[in-house]
């Protein structure tokens, strides 16, 4: 729809600064690479700080348990913040898949019976969850705070607020399953963990239902205008995020062979804070499934680097804060090109002819 | 093309309300469409132009009335059923998802996709290339199948919404402002577009507060006055001026004659 001749005879004359610029962009444009790099800085940074830690394998076997649960959620929460929604009451989800599963075993010795059924409750929470937002049309920030305050508050109701020891559980092959220590080390929920990011990495960019949450999160009005069943999109995604909650939960629970009611506070902020970090958008429209997978790990060495530095551990949550205002002003910036442009200045890469 | 009886029309809306909440915005409307047929729908601002065509297009659901495509009804309308049905609209607000590629927002909501409804992603990038180059004829390197709409001109994203218009093809297309914010050579093209749906047998509705655009290439004019069929012109009982002169009388004094 333009001429052609002026544009080809500008970029001719432009073209090596272009061709340059172009690279970066590409550079800037593989996913989580920004993300990889500051994890690998921050490991760097503690392998010269606290050495003896760091540079003995130990420690991210220990990240490779730890790590799981929390990533499991922020992967979910990824999808629901890529749908322009919020959803609060994944901790909620974190205690009553754990009771579920822990007073079903404790009562009855279910065991797979138990996972099922806790998994079950998960995608209740989901699927009340989608329906508030999608047939009363309350904002997805209230309605999972209200359905966090209910699950929460009736999971300890129904536990007498007491804690459960399972350890029996120990004893049976779903703790094999999904806990055991490969070679006595490694720990296998990790790769639960790896599958599930891999499968969903594959449903937000290659699924048309991934699409589906990009539309939505991009602009709802467009999204139903070219045809996407908007209100069934909010739904799955809320049933998605409640189904992977509870698998998180229940990864925690068998782990510890412990329910304890308050299993899921403490998540809530972290998990946000790693889906941000990561380089996923609050405005929704798009979302990094490689960023949360390496922001859950930031955020998850942060507190062991702390304490091994020899740095009281109560710093853990200013270096959070730090890590999260720094990774994220870094996204802006290579979100806007012509920062990246001016990036590519400051580097001098235009001198390279 | 006519799949359906000839006797009956390709569109038809009998007795349509729609009211928003409190509001009417479309009353006792009763509008239709015939094979090869392009019909030019006018009024003021706020007629209810745009919230009729997404009555058809299954966006918004009628508050009541019936709508008929090809003799059927149309019961569960929706905006997947309309397309599957042969229509194809470009929207006032272009409906583009501004941080998705190009490919995405050209196959968005009727994916290529393979088994399980995974995207046959090289296909949709391949289709979108060749749309791209051929028939919305960007040149600019700028543009390519992984630009964000975003970065494109108003003029570039039109030509997105047309293209892909045009690409599935339909039997009824609905262009809703498609000249807005265009260049004169660009809005050629489009009525160049429109003379060609004519050309190849189809229908269109063509939305336009310009006359002298929609005049040249319309068989039908339907004006809408506040959420009212004021009127309808066949091409050979009204000419340009006297339809203009029409609409002005209308804007000034509420009537027609
Ligand atoms: N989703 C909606 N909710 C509430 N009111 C609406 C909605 N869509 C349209 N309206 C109202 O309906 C009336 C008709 O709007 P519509 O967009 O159909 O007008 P139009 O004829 O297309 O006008 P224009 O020429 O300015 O595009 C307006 O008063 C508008 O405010
Ligand atoms: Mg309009």
């Amino acid at each position: 729809m333009q001429t052609n001749l002026t544009d080809t005879a500008a970029e001719s004359i432009r073209q090596p600064e272009e061709e340059i610029k172009t690279h970066i962009t590409k550079w800037g444009r593989l996913e989580g690479l920004p993300i990889i790099l500051v994890f690998c800085g921050l490991i760097g940074v503690f392998m010269i700080a606290a050495p003896k830690t760091f540079l003995n394998y130990h420690i991210y076997m220990s990240f490779l348990s730890t790590v799981p649960p929390p990533l499991i959620l922020g992967l979910g929460l990824t999808l629901i913040i890529a749908s322009g929604e919020i959803d609060l009451s994944f901790p909620s989800i974190i205690a009553l898949s754990g009771f579920v599963f822990s007073f079903l075993f404790k009562n009855y010795q279910w065991t797979w019976a138990a996972f099922a059924i806790a998994l079950l409750a998960g995608v209740m929470v989901g699927l009340v969850n989608g329906l508030i937002i999608t047939k009363i049309g309350m904002p997805s920030i209230i309605a999972t705070l209200s359905t966090g305050f209910l699950w929460t508050g009736l999971t300890v109701v129904f536990s007498g607020g007491l804690s459960y020891n399972i350890a029996p559980l120990e004893n049976e092959f779903i703790y094999e399953f999904f806990v055991h220590r490969l070679g006595g080390i490694f720990p296998v929920q990790s790769l639960w963990a790896l599958a599930i990011a891999v499968v969903l990495w594959f449903i937000l960019n290659k699924h048309a239902f991934g699409e589906h949450i990009l539309f939505l999160g991009d602009n709802r009005q467009v999204a139903r205008m070219v045809g996407v069943n908007t209100d069934w999109v909010v739904i799955a995604v809320f049933v998605l995020m409640g189904v992977l909650s509870a698998f998180a939960g229940l990864l925690l629970t068998i782990e510890h062979t412990t329910f304890w009611a308050t299993q899921g506070s403490g998540f809530l902020l972290i998990v946000m804070a790693a889906v941000f970090i990561g380089g996923t958008s609050i405005f929704g429209g798009q979302g990094t499934i490689i960023g949360t997978f390496f922001g859950s790990f930031i955020v998850g060495s942060i507190e062991a680097g702390i304490v091994a530095t020899g740095v009281q551990g109560f710093y853990t949550r200013v270096v959070v804060g730090l890590v999260l205002l720094i990774a994220i002003s870094f996204h802006i910036f290579m979100e806007k090109p012509n920062k990246r442009a001016l990036l590519a200045d400051l580097l001098k890469f235009k001198k390279i002819q | 093309m006519a799949d359906h009886s000839p006797s009956v029309p390709l569109l038809s809306m009998q007795n349509i309300h729609k009211s928003f909440g409190e509001v009417d915005v479309l009353q006792a409307i009763d509008f239709n469409v015939t094979d090869n047929e392009i019909i030019a729908l006018v009024g003021d601002n706020g007629a209810g132009k745009s919230t009729l065509i997404k009555i058809i297009t299954g966006v918004h659901p009628p508050t009541s009335g019936d709508i008929f495509f090809k003799g059927q009804k149309i019961t569960k309308h929706s905006v997947s059923r309309s397309r599957s049905l042969g229509i194809e609209t470009v929207y006032q607000e272009r409906a583009l998802a501004d941080q998705q590629t190009l490919w995405r927002n050209v196959f968005a909501g009727r994916e290529l996709t393979r088994k399980f409804g995974f995207l046959k992603v090289k296909e949709q990038r391949a289709e979108t290339q060749n749309l791209i180059r051929k028939h919305m004829g960007f040149t600019s390197k700028a543009i390519n199948t992984e630009s964000m709409v975003l970065s494109l001109s108003g003029g570039e994203k039109q030509g997105v919404a047309i293209g892909r218009a045009l690409y599935f093809e339909a039997d009824l297309i609905i262009l809703d402002e498609p000249t807005m914010g265009l260049s004169l050579s660009e809005t050629k093209k489009v009525l160049d577009f429109v003379q060609n749906i004519k050309d190849q047998g189809k229908s269109a509705i063509f939305i336009s507060h310009n006359i002298y655009y929609v005049y040249p290439v319309a068989d039908r004019f339907v004006i809408l006055d506040r959420g009212r069929i004021a009127g309808e012109f066949c091409k050979k009982d009204i000419s340009q001026d006297e339809l203009v002169e029409k609409m002005v009388r209308l804007a000034r004094t509420g009537s027609l004659n």
